[in-house]
């Protein structure tokens, strides 16, 4: 089998395109609360979702929004629920970290690890309801050290049941390093439970299609779980105004907030021995140093993707205007027509 | 004499840990994200002792509870008090449990510190309260202040307390949870801070201050306002309305909802004989219901009305409002029981 890369491209960048829109929409303070975005992360989630059927079930973390966007959710609805409307998917209920489609069996939630369970009740009511149906997880390499998703790695295994657990691996639990606080390796942790892993680089369209391919297969065909580790990035850091990606952006405005109260509680009287002081003021100026690498587009996966699709310039150009075009439509349905995308 | 300054409401509290953990190397900070969130002690206290956990709430709060016993004073955080559902069991069944188990012989002196509540339009699995939810247990202490000098006094408190205390920081008071979870850097959005709670004066060394003593913030006749948190402030904005209307509220700050301070809750209803309770935590079975019952039980005659959230907080901001106690509500809910 071999993936179509322009319907992968055009899944791929109305994600990113809607998801920058929203950005904006979240900067002009349009959209309440914190904004979690699925940038950087758009191979495998289209990889995955190009390729499920319409009786799946998705079980989907804070990033919600391109997993239901590929799968077919209305983009206005989609948007008018962020702005609290009442036309919006859930009513102006949710907003973007608590999104529910009961048509394509989709729920999210915002607490760290839940799609676990959430997927394996779906699998569950797969293997009784509708057989040959399968349930996918989405989450981050950092719900790994999350009890609840452990446990229903073990459930899906024990229970033979047809869920594909698909980690995002982006490196970073919330502004904390993954590596810092995790133990192991967690294709072995996986392996652990008995079911098969897969590690894909999501930096590359073809590679997650082709993995999200076998893993489908696999799980629809032999109702066992799978997983499958894709690394990514995310460019957005954990969430719009991440203080780790202002940092990195704007270092002199960010740090000099910062570097005064700082220093004054390095210096204070009475605390630990100055190697130790040191070694906190290292910790914070590395974890900085290490937003930077994230922050690449080396590893953009939609530049990736449009850099296969070269020499095709003017077939590429008519499709990044539709896509624009569609997305203006959105925003003008919406009444959001005066709103500039890509204007922080 | 005790030197003042102005300290903004979170500032305060992490100035009071800053002194404990300076005056007792036991106590040490353990949580999601700390290395970030709390830069400040990092610094000073070095990586041991402001120690960063991954997202493995049931973990880093169990364990929490077995260093306590055995000699540490953790305070440990986890982040908004809606992760505690993740690791309940440690608190439900093990923190709250272990002194009463061991007949008296083994104490838990751990500080669970979070952050709560709404008014930034993140949503109900972000915003919730929760203090009644855990005040329910016995074997908790539960703290709810409302001004940067309470909020450091009982942070300290907390910290030298024998006993897991609860330890709930509201985010519209704490500027830098605020930024962290609804602003994010952007100037293009306002929220309903009150600005008596977000900065105030605070001692320059820190004393522990006695947890379970209300504080009377306003003196009334005609009926007492009873609150926690943000809503302290919620109800002395609506006791000035209420004024201009000539009905003269006392507002009652509880700081803990464990121990309930009864003898000046007595007192007030004893002067009043109306009470209202302002609750940004569920209605139901919850602080509002609790007050009105050990009021009750304790013979008083008084007319009763409570202003709480009564569902799921949905995270659109227009519709939070109306969910959320505000002090249009407190006033209806007031003028309506002087009518009674």
């Amino acid at each position: 089998m071999q993936p179509d890369l322009w319907s992968l491209y055009r899944l791929m960048l109305y994600s990113r395109r809607f998801e920058e829109a929203v950005a904006a929409l979240w900067h002009a303070g349009h959209i309440s609360g914190e904004m979690h975005l699925g940038i950087g992360e758009e191979a495998i989630v289209a990889a995955v979702v190009s390729q499920l059927e319409d009786q799946d079930a998705m079980a989907l973390d804070h990033r919600g929004t391109p997993p239901l966007l590929m799968r077919g959710v209305d983009p206005v609805r989609l948007l008018l629920e962020f702005l609290g409307h009442p036309d919006g998917l859930c009513g102006g209920h949710g907003g973007h970290m608590h999104l529910f489609s009961v048509k394509h069996l989709s729920a999210s939630s915002g607490i760290v690890g839940a799609s676990g369970p959430s997927a394996v009740g779906f699998a569950l009511a797969a293997q009784h309801l509708r057989p040959g149906s399968v349930a996918v997880a989405f989450f981050g390499e950092g719900a790994l050290n999350q009890g609840m998703l452990m446990e229903s790695m073990n459930l899906a295994a024990a229970w033979h049941l047809p869920v594909l657990f698909v980690c995002k691996d982006n490196e970073w639990a919330i502004t904390t390093k993954s590596a810092t606080v995790t133990g192991g390796n967690l294709m072995n942790r996986a392996g652990s439970f008995g079911m098969k892993t897969m590690a894909v680089d999501g930096s590359d369209i073809e590679a997650c299609w082709q993995s999200a391919w076998e893993a489908l297969c696999q799980t629809r065909d032999n109702g066992e779980p799978v997983y499958l580790h894709a690394s990514c990035i995310h460019l957005e850091g954990h969430f719009l105004g991440d203080q780790l990606i202002r940092t990195s952006r704007h270092p002199v405005k960010e740090m000099r907030k910062m570097t005064g109260p700082l220093m004054r509680s390095f210096a204070k009287m009475h605390g630990s021995n100055v190697r130790k002081r040191m070694g906190g003021l290292r910790h914070i100026l590395a974890t900085i140093q290490n937003i930077r690498t994230q922050m690449s587009i080396k590893r953009d996966p939609v530049v990736i993707l449009r850099q296969k699709l070269h020499g095709e310039e003017l077939q590429l150009k008519l499709l990044e205007d539709k896509i624009d075009t569609e997305i203006e439509q959105v925003l003008e349905a919406c009444g959001l027509a005066d709103v500039k995308v890509n204007d922080e | 004499m005790n030197k003042v300054r102005t300290l903004e409401f979170d500032e305060a509290i992490d100035d009071a840990l800053g002194q404990a953990m300076a005056a007792n190397p036991r106590v040490m900070v353990i949580g999601e994200d700390v290395g970030m969130i709390r830069h400040n002690l990092l610094v000073r206290f070095g990586r041991e002792r402001i120690k960063s956990a991954p997202i493995s709430e049931s973990a880093f709060v169990g364990a929490g509870v077995t260093a306590a016993m055995a000699g540490l004073r953790p305070v440990v955080e986890v982040m908004i008090v809606d992760f505690i559902g993740v690791a309940m069991d440690a608190i439900l069944n093990h923190a709250a449990k272990i002194k009463s188990f061991s007949g008296g012989k083994w104490n838990v002196p751990m500080v669970v510190r979070a952050a709560c509540g709404g008014g930034y339009g993140d949503g109900g699995q972000h915003e919730q309260s929760l203090w009644g939810w855990l005040a329910h247990i016995p074997g908790l202490t539960v703290v709810v202040p409302s001004t940067p000098a309470d909020a450091g006094g009982l942070m300290l408190a907390a910290i030298e307390s024998d006993d897991p205390v609860i330890f709930l920081e509201h985010k519209l008071l704490s500027p830098s949870w605020l930024d962290f979870m609804g602003r994010g850097g952007r100037s293009t959005v306002e929220f309903d801070v009150p600005p008596t709670g977000t900065m105030g004066e605070c001692p320059k060394k820190w004393q522990p201050l006695a947890i379970g003593k209300a504080a009377c913030r306003r003196e009334g006749e005609d009926l007492t306002l009873v609150s926690v948190g943000v809503g302290v402030h919620r109800c002395l904005e609506a006791a000035q309305e209420l004024a201009k209307q000539r009905i003269s509220a006392s507002v009652l700050d509880l700081r803990s909802v464990v121990p309930l301070d009864k003898d000046i809750l007595y007192e007030q209803i004893l002067k009043t004989k109306r009470l209202i309770v302002v609750d940004e935590d569920y209605q139901g079975f919850g602080l509002s219901g609790e007050v009105a019952a050990v009021a009750l039980e304790s013979g008083l005659k008084f007319s009763f009305a409570r202003v709480c959230t009564k569902q799921t907080i949905p995270f659109t901001r227009h519709l939070e409002d109306q969910v959320l106690p505000n002090t249009q509500r407190i006033c209806a809910a007031s003028i309506a029981l002087m009518q009674n």
